[in-house]
Parts: structure tokens; C-alpha cells; sequence
């Protein structure tokens, strides 16, 4: 990260911190024994802190889906939608495999209707872009409220009476909770979802670095005039980023379903994707900078929990706001090369 | 069969309204050169405010000025973030709308100790529910929306500001260049976009006489679609939030007439109709202010 970048973010923090004070303030509560309660309530001890891992592990991915796309100059606000697609594909698929399926079969399975689940809402934007020429931005929000329709119908057909919730996943399908391994974190939901997501993090790090593809989504992303003349086909780039990037959000997914849950709950996503915006745009295009920026947005998340008695958790989602709105107004630059329609 | 229609015209009037003032608020931002993503926020913020300001003044006009003059203040944040921090507009618009629903949940909470919904505000009922054509049409917030439409065409076309407007929006170099501040007068369009969005969310608290968490569900999005479909002409935006009204109460009909679609599949159909007329425009981008979304 460039010393002007961190000024920046620095910035953007910054205002954002205290223009979320003036909001506590109005509600008549003191701004730092809220602050106080959030640090206490994650970092103040192990539970905390494994949840703030566990909250940071879908923010990586739904973060590492914006920045992807980013990438290509493209705005991908669908990670909501494309989330709670790869949690459902996931679930359903984890709950229809035969009881006693091996875990070396039903994780990599499972995994994989998840990316799928999530691609499919990456792919419908990216050929719109591509064919269409319409704006990825309309039509991945639109797409969120399409799923949000599309899982109610699926929820009457396939939940469990009286639930909100599907089948349970077979034990196979299980991502084992990271507190097997650190006795410390017991009680706290981080599972091995947490490793394999920072594996995502770097090995699409390493594709658009290494590859003749994320060279190809760099260029498009840089200049997608230039990109065209240089023979590359930018509305195929467009369309195989996009679907990348939802499949990356469908992990996100998987790592709820399989790694908490055990199976697909309605409404799950409660805006892992929208907070996964503020991800990428703080985090950049570095993969540590995802991963520290999922890290301060899974303590924000799991802040607000502690939060919640002293003031409305929803100050938290306002903050967050106000941090995405900070960085576009410092400057932070989005890997994205300006504005086109 | 004639009430049938009069009542389904009723409904198509009813459902267009909030559409229209937020696409022809998107008409005035955008012909000045700036995008108008944030409409969404507007709306949310409008409807949030009417309650608010209708429970406290005691009269519905004392919502819709609050909710008018909550559009204005968020359009006065975008302004400035765009205009004069020069902030990617379409990360800052999506931004605004999340602030948007994060804070009215949040006031919600404050005021009302509830995570879904205000209580009901009584003197919204004076003015919502206008079932028959007549009433419809009577209904103070049609009638403003039909004013505005009106306004907006003749502002853009015979005044002096409108001329800026749209000088801003297609040269702003050249505008400058004969001393008209381009900042200055996106700032004003954005302005009125807002109060009109405003109004729009003011509409949408006063016919379900109170606020809900989310309540402008898209709304925001599809007006944007429909200004985008109407080549960014307020006549022609308004035509398409009438097709976009129409469609959805020929949907409505469909689900009260029972089996023949669920209403989940219902409820999906406005944002499908969306992308399908977004997928469609490409060669209507010809109407596009030429400066539309360019940093000064």
C-alpha cells in the first residue's frame, strides 16, 4: 500500500468516525463507551476475537467479488444476491447427498454448487454487459431483489414445515470449527471456511497477476478501448469476470452454510454482500489489503452485537456507510479507471 | 367492466406516482452531467422524513416538506462529494443509498423502538387510498407529480437556468469558458432531483400511512431504468414510469385474481422487467447528456 493510499484510507476512516459520533450523540449516548464496548466485546478476548474471524471469513469473499470485478472496471453490486445463491446451492445439494458421504467427496461437491450457484448470477450481468451493453450496476441490484422473490418461492416448496430453513447438510459436508485445533477459540463459529477463504483471497491474486486471462481483465479494466485494439474481446472479459466474481461470492455463501449453519437459512446474507463494497474499496487490489479490510469489517460486525445494548446496532451499518462514502470522497483509488456509463 | 378499468387506471396512477417523481428528479440531475444513482436513498429517505415530519407537525404537508427537504439534503451530500471531492459518482450513489437505509433503521429504532416499522401516522389517511379514477386523479401528490412534469419540460427548455443545466451537462468546458460555474449549477440540479425524490419517498410513507424498513424496495433503480428508457426527457421518462405502473398493476390484478402466478413470482416481475428494458436501451443511449458521469 502506497504511503498516499494509507493517507487516504487514514482519512476516510477518520471522517467516517466522526461523523458516526455526531449520530451517537444525537441519540443522546456517549460515542466512546460505544467505541469502548465494541473493542471489549472483539478483541477483548478469545470468543471475540474467533468471532470476528468467523464474521470476516464471507466479508473476504464478498469483498474479494467486488474487487475482482473492480478489476475489469466493473461494478458488481450483485454479491448479496450471488452469496445467497451459492448458500442456497450449497445447502440443497449438502442435504440431497447420501447420508455418510465422505467428507473428501462432499466438501469439494458442496463447494462447487456453491461457486456454480453463484456464477449463474454473475453470468446473467456479465453477458447483459457484454451483448446487451446494459449497465452492470442496474442489473446486478436488480438481480438481488430477484433472488430475494426467487428464494421465498423456493423456500415454500423446500423448507422444512414450519421453518425458515432447509434440510440439514450431511456430516460430510461439515467444514469443521477452527477451535478443534485452538482450544482457545471454543464457542466461536470461524471453521476451516476461514483458511480455505484466504486461499480464494491469494490464488485470484495470483491469476490476475500471473495469467494471460487477469492480464487481460487488468487491460480491459485500465483502458477497454486500448484493450479492444490490442485484439483483446472485452465483452467476454466483462462476462468471464463477472461470473468469476460470482463465484466467489457463492463461496462466501458455502462458508456460512457448511461452516455455521449446517444448513440454508432464509435470509442469511443480512448484507454480507453490500458490506462486502466497503471491503473492496478500502481493501484495494492487494489481497492483504481484502483481508485486513474484511478483518476491520468482521469487528465492526461482530461490534455491533456488543454495541446493541448501549445504542441501535444499526449506528454499525451507518458507519459503514459513511466509510465507503469517506473513501470515494479522499480519493481512494478503486483499481478502476474513472467513470463510464 | 367500465369500473373494472376505471379502478385499474386508478391503481396504474397510484403506482406511478413515486416513479415518476424520482425518474423526473434523475432527468434534472443527470441532463446537468452527473449520475443519479442514489435516487433509491432519496426515496427511502423522503418516505422516512413525511413520517417523521407528519407525526410531529401534525399534518401530512408538514411530511411532505420534510420528506422534500430530506432528498434535498441527500442530493446536498452527493453534490459535494462528487462535485467538488470528485468522487467516483456511481460507488458514492450506490454509497448514499446504503446511508440511506442504514440510517433511517437506525432513527427508526430511535424514535420508534422498532426494527421493521413506525405506527400508523393518522393524518396520512387524509390523503391516501384514492381507489376511484377521480379521487386518484384529485389526489394532491398526482397532481404535483403532473405540475412537475410540466415544470421540469419548461424549465429545461425556456429558462435560463435550464439552458445552464443542459450546457453543463453536454460542454461544461464551453459553458465555463462564457462564465456559467459548472459546479454550481450541477449542484442546483441535483438539488431539485432531490427534493423531487423526496417527494416521491413522502408518497410512499402517505399511502401506507407509515414507514417500513426498506420500504422503497427498488424503486429508486427502476425509475432510473425508466428515465434511462425515456432518452433523459421528462415527457418521455414519465411515459415509461406509466408502462412501468401499468405492468405492475396488471400484476397485481393477475395475483387478487388468484392461481395464476404465486406472489412470490409476482413480486419478482417488476425487477425482471427492469433488466429486460435496461437490456433493450442500448441503442437509445444516443440520448445521453454527452458529459454524463465525466469528473470536471
Amino acid at each position: 500500500m502506497s504511503a498516499r493510499r494509507a493517507l487516504h484510507v487514514a482519512i476516510a476512516l477518520l471522517a467516517a468516525l466522526l461523523v458516526t459520533s455526531l449520530f451517537i450523540l444525537v441519540a443522546g449516548r456517549s460515542p466512546l463507551r460505544i467505541y469502548a464496548a465494541l473493542l471489549v466485546g472483539t478483541w477483548g478476548n478469545a470468543y471475540g476475537a474467533g468471532q470476528v474471524l468467523f464474521k470476516a471469513t464471507p466479508l473476504m469473499l464478498t469483498g474479494l467479488a467486488v474487487s475482482f470485478a473492480l478489476r475489469a472496471g466493473l461494478f458488481n453490486v450483485g454479491a448479496e444476491g450471488q452469496l445467497t445463491a451459492g448458500g442456497f446451492a450449497a445447502g440443497i445439494v449438502g442435504a440431497a447427498l447420501p447420508a455418510g458421504t465422505s467428507a473428501l467427496l462432499a466438501i469439494p461437491t458442496c463447494l462447487l454448487a456453491a461457486a456454480a450457484g453463484g456464477a449463474l448470477l454473475g453470468v446473467i450481468p456479465g453477458w447483459l454487459k457484454a451483448r446487451r451493453g446494459a449497465h452492470e450496476v442496474i442489473t446486478t441490484i436488480m438481480l438481488n431483489f430477484v433472488v430475494r422473490a426467487a428464494m421465498v418461492g423456493f423456500g415454500t416448496m423446500l423448507f422444512v414445515r414450519e421453518s425458515v430453513h432447509a434440510q440439514p447438510v450431511v456430516a460430510g459436508a461439515l467444514l469443521p470449527r477452527l477451535s478443534r485445533i485452538f482450544p482457545a477459540l471454543h464457542g466461536s463459529a470461524a471453521s476451516l471456511a476461514l483458511p480455505l477463504s484466504l486461499l480464494v483471497v491469494f490464488l485470484i491474486a495470483g491469476l490476475l497477476a500471473r495469467t494471460r486471462l487477469g492480464f487481460r481483465i487488468r487491460a480491459v479494466g485500465a483502458q477497454p478501448e486500448v484493450a479492444a485494439t490490442a485484439g483483446i474481446d472485452v465483452g467476454r472479459t466483462y462476462l468471464v469476470a463477472l461470473t468469476i466474481a460470482g463465484a466467489i461470492a457463492g463461496l462466501g455463501g458455502a462458508s456460512f452454510v457448511l461452516g455455521y449453519k449446517g444448513y440454508y437459512e432464509d435470509g442469511f446474507a443480512g448484507g454480507i454482500g453490500f458490506v462486502g463494497i466497503a471491503v473492496a474499496v478500502l481493501g484495494g487490489t492487494r489481497p492483504m489489503g481484502i483481508v485486513l479490510a474484511a478483518l476491520l469489517f468482521g469487528t465492526l460486525g461482530q461490534g455491533a452485537l456488543a454495541v446493541n445494548a448501549i445504542c441501535p446496532k444499526e449506528i454499525i451499518d451507518v458507519m459503514q456507510a459513511l466509510i465507503i462514502i469517506g473513501a470515494a470522497a479522499a480519493g481512494v483509488r478503486m483499481g478502476r479507471p474513472g467513470v463510464r456509463t | 367492466m367500465t369500473l373494472l378499468v376505471l379502478a385499474f387506471l386508478a391503481a396504474v396512477v397510484r403506482i406511478t406516482v413515486p416513479y415518476a417523481l424520482a425518474a423526473l428528479g434523475g432527468t434534472v440531475s443527470e441532463r446537468s452531467g452527473v449520475i443519479q444513482i442514489s435516487l433509491e436513498g432519496m426515496l427511502l429517505a423522503g418516505a422516512f422524513a413525511a413520517t417523521v415530519g407528519a407525526d410531529v407537525s401534525g399534518s401530512a404537508l408538514g411530511g411532505i416538506v420534510a420528506g422534500a427537504a430530506a432528498g434535498a439534503l441527500l442530493a446536498l451530500v452527493y453534490g459535494i462529494v462528487v462535485l467538488w471531492l470528485s468522487a467516483d459518482q456511481i460507488v458514492a450513489g450506490v454509497a448514499i443509498n446504503l446511508f440511506a437505509d442504514a440510517l433511517t433503521r437506525y432513527l427508526l429504532k430511535l424514535r420508534y423502538d422498532s426494527a421493521s416499522n413506525s405506527p400508523r401516522i393518522d393524518v396520512f389517511s387524509s390523503m391516501s387510498e384514492p381507489g376511484q379514477l377521480g379521487r386518484a386523479l384529485l389526489h394532491p401528490l398526482v397532481l404535483t407529480t403532473i405540475a412537475a412534469g410540466i415544470l421540469v419540460t419548461l424549465m429545461l427548455k425556456y429558462t435560463r437556468f435550464g439552458l445552464r443545466l443542459r450546457a453543463v451537462g453536454e460542454h461544461p468546458e464551453a459553458a465555463r469558458t462564457l462564465g456559467v460555474d459548472p459546479r454550481r449549477v450541477r449542484l442546483g440540479a441535483l438539488l431539485i432531483g432531490g427534493v423531487l425524490a423526496g417527494i416521491g419517498g413522502a408518497y410512499l410513507a402517505a399511502e401506507q400511512r407509515q414507514f417500513v424498513a426498506g420500504m422503497s424496495s427498488g424503486r429508486g433503480y427502476i425509475a432510473l431504468a425508466a428515465m434511462i428508457f425515456g432518452r433523459w426527457r421528462p415527457g418521455p421518462a414519465i411515459g415509461s414510469c406509466l408502462l412501468f405502473g401499468a405492468a405492475e398493476a396488471l400484476e397485481i390484478r393477475l395475483q387478487t385474481a388468484g392461481g395464476v402466478l404465486p406472489s412470490w413470482a409476482v413480486q419478482m416481475l417488476p425487477y425482471v422487467l427492469t433488466i429486460v428494458v435496461i437490456a433493450n436501451v442500448r441503442k437509445r443511449k444516443r440520448g445521453a447528456p454527452s458529459a454524463l458521469g465525466r469528473p470536471l
